[in-house]
């Protein structure tokens, strides 16, 4: 028996809106409202609202919270200044990754780690588990709501909804305010799309009249609701991993490109630090590309990626991009097979497609 | 929901017209709202056998691929080559936008006629 699915606070937005729902890590989310080009297109050239309220938070604080996210990410948590944001793995002890996430430090024994919806239980479970030094690990995803606002004419939406220093915060940085008459929200300078734009957690029991008034006040910049179908062809141009395609248990974090991210020499170095350096140091591991495909067909997740009849590796990741016009995606290949501008053979569902692979992002 | 009275339609969502021994097929208003934007028709060759059944066409959207089967068996005498650059005319007019079409000897059976599919999808 299907198991009722959660809704986001802005779900009945997305109903009145014609948004269609599909069922997504258990929520029940807007997969487009117009269509995933338009919206798509709208956030390249103008903005996007997106709801990701789904997404997973867990605080980690007290004395030992720097050295629990220290020992369970990969990242240099310890660099990391008071309203500032960083990306991470959490990785497994076998240098597989349990999870992306961002971290965001509120302050010097206070963080907020944003997880992937569909990691929530489990990325807790592991934080929990994996906690040594005692860190105080609370599971706060229900408490907040989340919403996106992506594109070049973000900064002109958020103006009239957030505090004065909003529009000047650098990337990457956040403040604790007011957002579109709502108290106590955190509004960072963050996102996924590959356009500037900000990511602002709300308290989840007192969000929902925040989406009437983002859409009020981006009505004249253009803005539109934009659902999870388009999210991921921007993120896909924008050459951004995604959990469950391009990460997963078995992939190490330089494999997937994640090198920035992955430091590999931090003192007392993180769990999957010595596994990951092994797995580099052996050089058999596949890496990630991205590619281009000639003609129309598209390349999707799981097919087969060839190169003079052998299997060199599989496509993670594939869609038209709206605003590169062809079809696009990554793929995990053997490291010979690397190199931009390799010819690759693509298996589309039985028929032969060749791609080239082409440097990340595509826009 | 837009279910023209005069095409028959299968389980699979094509709608098919009958023309003597031709038979035209496309995908229903129900399909290409389900697939959402069409980016990409894969047609048939001009001159293939097909088996009924067969898959003789994919009409692939942003996010999903559906395949469009031949509900008889024969030989395709003709495809819609103008959706190889406007793909997106099955989500606008998806009874206009037909795929291939297809001569045969069959005769056509266990379609679905206008009522039926209307109870089906609605």
């Amino acid at each position: 028996m299907d198991q009722e699915l959660r809704r986001t606070p802005f779900y009945d937005h997305h109903v009145a809106a014609g948004a269609r729902i599909v069922p997504f890590a258990g929520f029940g989310m807007p997969v487009q409202y117009s269509g995933v080009q338009e919206e798509h297109l709208a956030t390249r050239s103008a903005c996007g609202l997106f709801d990701v309220s789904h997404m997973g938070e867990v605080r980690v604080r007290g004395p030992k919270a720097e050295d629990a996210l220290m020992w369970l990410l990969s990242n240099a948590i310890r660099r990391l200044a008071v309203g500032q944001a960083q990306y991470n793995a959490m990785c497994t002890p076998e240098g597989g990754v349990v999870d992306d996430v961002f971290v965001y430090r509120e302050g010097a024994e206070d963080f907020l780690v944003c997880v992937n919806a569909a990691n929530r239980a489990k990325d807790f479970q592991w934080m929990i588990d994996n906690n040594p030094e005692g860190a105080e690990i609370i599971d706060e995803g229900d408490q907040w709501a989340q919403l996106a606002i992506q594109g070049p004419k973000a900064v002109e939406v958020v103006r009239a909804l957030a505090p004065a220093e909003v529009p000047d915060l650098g990337r990457h940085r956040f403040v604790r305010g007011p957002f579109a008459g709502i108290d106590g929200c955190l509004i960072a300078r963050t996102g996924y799309t590959g356009e500037d734009g900000f990511e602002v957690f709300l308290p989840a029991a007192t969000a929902v009249p925040a989406w009437s008034a983002i859409l009020e006040a981006g009505a004249p910049h253009g803005l539109l609701p934009v659902g999870l179908g388009a999210r991921d062809t921007l993120r896909l141009e924008a050459g951004n991993c995604l959990y469950g395609h391009e990460l997963d248990a078995t992939t190490s974090p330089l494999a997937a490109g994640l090198g920035w991210i992955t430091k590999v020499k931090k003192p007392g170095g993180f769990i999957g630090c010595d596994a990951i350096v092994a797995r580099r140091d052996a050089g058999a591991e596949r890496v990630l590309v991205g590619f281009r495909v000639d003609g129309k067909r598209i390349a999707r997740q799981g097919m087969a990626v060839l190169v003079g009849g052998t299997a060199v590796g599989e496509v993670t990741s594939g869609t038209r991009g709206p605003s590169v016009g062809v079809a696009v995606g990554m793929a995990y290949v053997d490291r010979a097979h690397a190199e931009i501008g390799t010819e690759l053979t693509i298996d589309v569902r039985g028929r032969e497609a060749t791609a080239h692979v082409v440097k990340m992002p595509f826009v | 929901m837009n279910i023209p009275s005069d095409l028959q339609y299968t389980d699979h969502d094509e709608w098919i017209r009958v023309e003597g021994t031709t038979l035209t097929v496309g995908v229903s208003d129900f399909a290409q709202d389900q697939l959402g934007e069409i980016v990409h028709v894969e047609l048939p060759e001009v001159g293939s056998t097909l088996a009924a059944g067969d898959a003789a066409c994919e009409v692939e959207s942003v996010k999903a691929v559906a395949e469009v089967y031949t509900p008889v068996s024969g030989t395709v005498v003709a495809v819609n080559e103008a959706l190889e650059d406007e793909p997106e005319k099955v989500n606008e007019d998806p009874y206009g936008a037909w795929l291939f079409r297809i001569e045969t000897t069959d005769t056509l059976s266990g379609t679905l006629d206008a009522t039926a599919y209307a109870a089906k999808v609605g």
